[in-house]
C-alpha cells in the first residue's frame, strides 16, 4: 500500500472512503444480525415474558431457575456426553481417513469425492434415513446385527441407553468427509523435505506419524475439535427428526431445549438466559482452546 | 520393496472398505424407496426389490400438501437471491479488507471473524422478535435477508484469495484513475471466479439444507421449503419409508448435481478456510 503516499493524501483520502463504503453494508447486517442480538438476548433474560402480556422484569430470577432446572442441567450433561462420545470418534476417523488418503493411491481423488458425499446430503435426508436404519422391528442395521452375532435387537433411538450413540455414530458417517478434507490440506502442506531429511536419518513409519505428521496437523486438530464442540451446542435438526430429545432426556440438547422453550412455550425470557449461558460457555471455551494452541503451535511457520 | 507392495493392498482394501461403509446407506435408501410396502417390512429383508415401485416417487412428489415441485421453487426463492447478494456483498467487503487502507481496518475485520464462532442459537430468539415485530413472520424475508449482505466465512473467505493476487493487478488502473469500484468489478472479480464458485456452492447449500430457519419462520403449508415438506412426509404418512426414501432421494439430486458440478471448489474452499492464522 506503499503507492497511495507517493500519490498524495487525496487519493489515500478516496481509498479510505471507499474501503468504508465497501464494508458498511455488511457491517451493518453484521451488527443488527449478530452483536445486536446478543446484547438483546442477555437483556430479555433479566424478563419473563410469553409474548401475550406486557415483560416482567424479574433481574436473574430465570438463571437462577435455570440450575435447579433438571431438564437443563440433562441438556447440558447430554451436552458434555456428546463431546466426550463424538469428538475424539470424530477427529480420529478423520484423521486416519486423511492418512489413507495422504499416500499415492490410485483414484485418490475419486474415493476423497465419494467420502465426501455425505456432507453435501441435507440433514434432514440422513436424519430421516438413520431413523429407517435404525429401527428397532424392521430396521436393516439390527436384522444384521442378529444374524451375525445373534444378539436381541437393540433400540437404537428408544433406548436411553443407546440414543446419544447412535446419533453421534450417524453424524461420524455424515461430518467425516468434511474433518478428513481440513486433516487431508494440513498433511498436504507438510514440506517433502522434512520427510526426506527424516528418512535419511532412517525414521521408521510410526515416528514419522506420531513425530512429525501429527504435531504439524495439531492446529486443524484443535480447529476441528473447536468447531465440533461449538457444534455440540447447535445440534438441533438430527434430534428435532430422530428423538424429540427421546426415549426421557436422554437426547435433550441445549439447542433443543432452547428451542422447545422458546416455540413451544413462548417462554423467551427463559430461553434467552439458556442462550447466554450457552455463548458464555462457547467463549469460554474459544478462550482455553487459543491459550493451548498459542503455546502448543509455534513450530507452525 | 516387499513390505511397501503389501502395505499398498492394505491401503486399498482400506479405501475399498470405506467406501462401501460410505455407500451402503445411501444404497438402502434407494433400494427401499423403490420398494412395495408389503417387501419393505418383510422378514427377511431382500435387499433388491423383487418390483421396482417406481410409482413410489410419483406418490412421493405429488401426495404432501403442497407438491415437489413447488416446495423446489419456494427453497430456491430463498436459496438464490441469499447466494447472489451474499456474493456480491462478500467479495466487495473481502476485497476493501484485502487491498484498501482505512482505518480500524484490522478491528472491524476481528469483529467479522468472532462472530464466526458464536452459535445460530445465541442470536436465535432476538433475531425472530425483530422479524416478528417487523411483521416478517411466515415470509422468506428472515431467510434471506440475514445473510444477502455478506457473512463472515464469505468475506473471509474472498479476502484469502484476493491477497495472493499480485498488486500489480490494479496498480495501473488506479494511477490512471480508475475507482476501486471498477477494480473490483472489472478486473478482480472475473479472476474471482474460483473463489465465485466455492462461495455459490457452500451459500446455496447451507440455505437449501438448513432446517431450523424455516421451521422457526415458516407457517403456512405453501410456503414450505424441501427440508421441511419432506420432515411433514413423516407426519403425514408416518410408517411409509417408501414415500419418505422416495422423497429424500428427490431432495438429494439437486446437491448431489451441485456437487459432482463443483466439487473441486468445494475442497479448495475447505483447505482455504481451514488452514487459516
Amino acid at each position: 500500500m506503499k503507492q497511495s503516499s507517493r500519490t498524495g493524501m487525496t487519493l489515500k483520502q478516496r481509498e479510505a472512503a471507499t474501503g468504508w463504503i465497501f464494508v458498511a453494508l455488511p457491517l451493518v447486517s453484521l451488527i443488527v444480525f449478530m452483536y445486536y442480538p446478543i446484547v438483546r438476548s442477555f437483556m430479555i433474560s433479566g424478563y419473563e415474558w410469553n409474548l401475550l402480556t406486557e415483560p416482567k422484569f424479574i433481574g436473574l430470577q430465570n438463571y437462577k431457575t435455570l440450575f435447579q432446572d433438571e431438564v437443563f442441567l440433562t441438556s447440558l450433561w447430554n451436552t458434555f456426553r456428546w463431546v466426550i462420545i463424538y469428538v475424539p470418534m470424530s477427529v480420529i476417523t478423520s484423521f486416519l481417513l486423511a492418512l489413507l488418503l495422504d499416500q499415492k493411491l490410485k483414484g485418490a481423488g475419486f474415493f476423497r469425492t465419494l467420502y465426501y458425499l455425505p456432507v453435501v446430503a441435507p440433514i434432514v435426508v440422513v436424519a430421516l434415513l438413520f431413523v429407517w436404519i435404525y429401527n428397532t422391528d424392521y430396521g436393516i442395521l439390527n436384522f444384521i446385527l442378529t444374524k451375525v452375532f445373534h444378539i436381541d435387537p437393540i433400540g437404537w433411538l428408544t433406548d436411553s441407553r443407546y440414543s446419544l450413540f447412535a446419533i453421534a455414530v450417524m453424524s461420524v458417517w455424515k461430518w467425516a468427509g468434511y474433518n478428513m478434507l481440513i486433516f487431508l490440506a494440513a498433511l498436504q502442506g507438510i514440506d517433502e523435505s522434512i520427510y526426506e531429511a527424516a528418512e535419511l536419518d532412517g525414521i521408521t513409519p510410526m515416528t514419522k506419524l506420531f513425530k512429525i505428521k501429527v504435531p504439524l496437523v495439531m492446529p486443524s486438530i484443535y480447529f476441528v475439535m473447536l468447531t465440533s464442540v461449538i457444534d455440540a451446542f447447535q445440534m438441533f435438526t438430527e434430534i428435532f427428526i430422530m428423538t424429540k430429545g427421546g426415549p426421557g432426556y436422554s437426547t435433550y440438547t441445549v439447542s433443543y431445549y432452547l428451542w422447545s422453550n422458546a416455540f413451544e412455550y413462548s417462554k423467551m425470557g427463559y430461553a434467552c438466559a439458556m442462550s447466554a449461558v450457552m455463548f458464555v460457555i462457547i467463549l469460554a471455551v474459544t478462550l482455553v482452546q487459543n491459550k493451548v494452541m498459542d503455546r502448543k503451535v509455534q513450530y507452525d511457520s | 520393496m516387499v513390505k511397501s507392495k503389501t502395505s499398498k493392498v492394505l491401503s486399498y482394501i482400506l479405501v475399498i472398505l470405506v467406501a462401501v461403509i460410505v455407500i451402503l446407506p445411501f444404497l438402502w435408501m434407494i433400494v427401499s424407496a423403490f420398494k412395495s410396502q408389503r417387501e419393505l417390512f418383510a422378514y427377511p429383508p431382500t435387499f433388491f426389490p423383487t418390483e421396482w415401485k417406481v410409482e413410489n416417487f410419483i406418490e412421493a412428489a405429488s401426495r404432501g400438501s403442497i407438491s415437489f415441485v413447488q416446495m423446489f421453487f419456494n427453497s430456491m426463492k430463498i436459496a438464490v437471491p441469499a447466494t447472489v447478494f451474499n456474493i456480491l456483498f462478500s467479495t466487495m467487503a473481502g476485497y476493501a479488507f484485502a487491498r484498501l487502507q482505512f482505518r480500524w481496518r484490522e478491528s472491524v475485520f476481528m469483529l467479522f471473524i468472532a462472530s464466526m464462532m458464536v452459535p445460530g442459537a445465541v442470536t436465535l430468539i432476538p433475531r425472530f422478535l425483530m422479524f416478528r415485530d417487523l411483521g416478517f413472520y411466515d415470509t422468506y424475508v428472515p431467510l434471506v435477508v440475514p445473510v444477502m449482505f455478506g457473512t463472515a466465512f464469505s468475506i473471509f473467505l474472498a479476502r484469502q484469495f484476493f491477497m495472493t493476487l499480485p498488486k500489480e493487478m490494479e496498480e495501473a488502473a488506479i494511477v490512471d484513475g480508475c475507482s476501486h469500484f471498477r477494480v473490483w468489478w472489472q478486473i478482480f472479480m472475473p479472476l474471482a471466479k474460483p473463489i465465485i464458485a466455492t462461495l455459490a456452492v457452500f451459500q446455496f447449500q447451507s440455505a437449501y439444507n438448513d432446517f431450523m430457519g424455516p421451521v422457526i419462520y415458516l407457517a403456512s403449508d405453501s410456503k414450505f421449503t424441501v427440508q421441511m415438506g419432506l420432515n411433514s412426509f413423516r407426519n403425514s404418512f408416518s410408517a411409509r419409508y417408501d414415500l419418505i426414501m422416495a422423497g429424500s432421494i428427490l431432495a438429494l439430486i439437486p446437491v448431489v448435481i451441485l456437487f459432482v458440478c463443483c466439487q473441486k471448489y468445494i475442497i479448495r474452499g475447505i483447505a482455504m478456510g481451514a488452514v487459516k492464522g
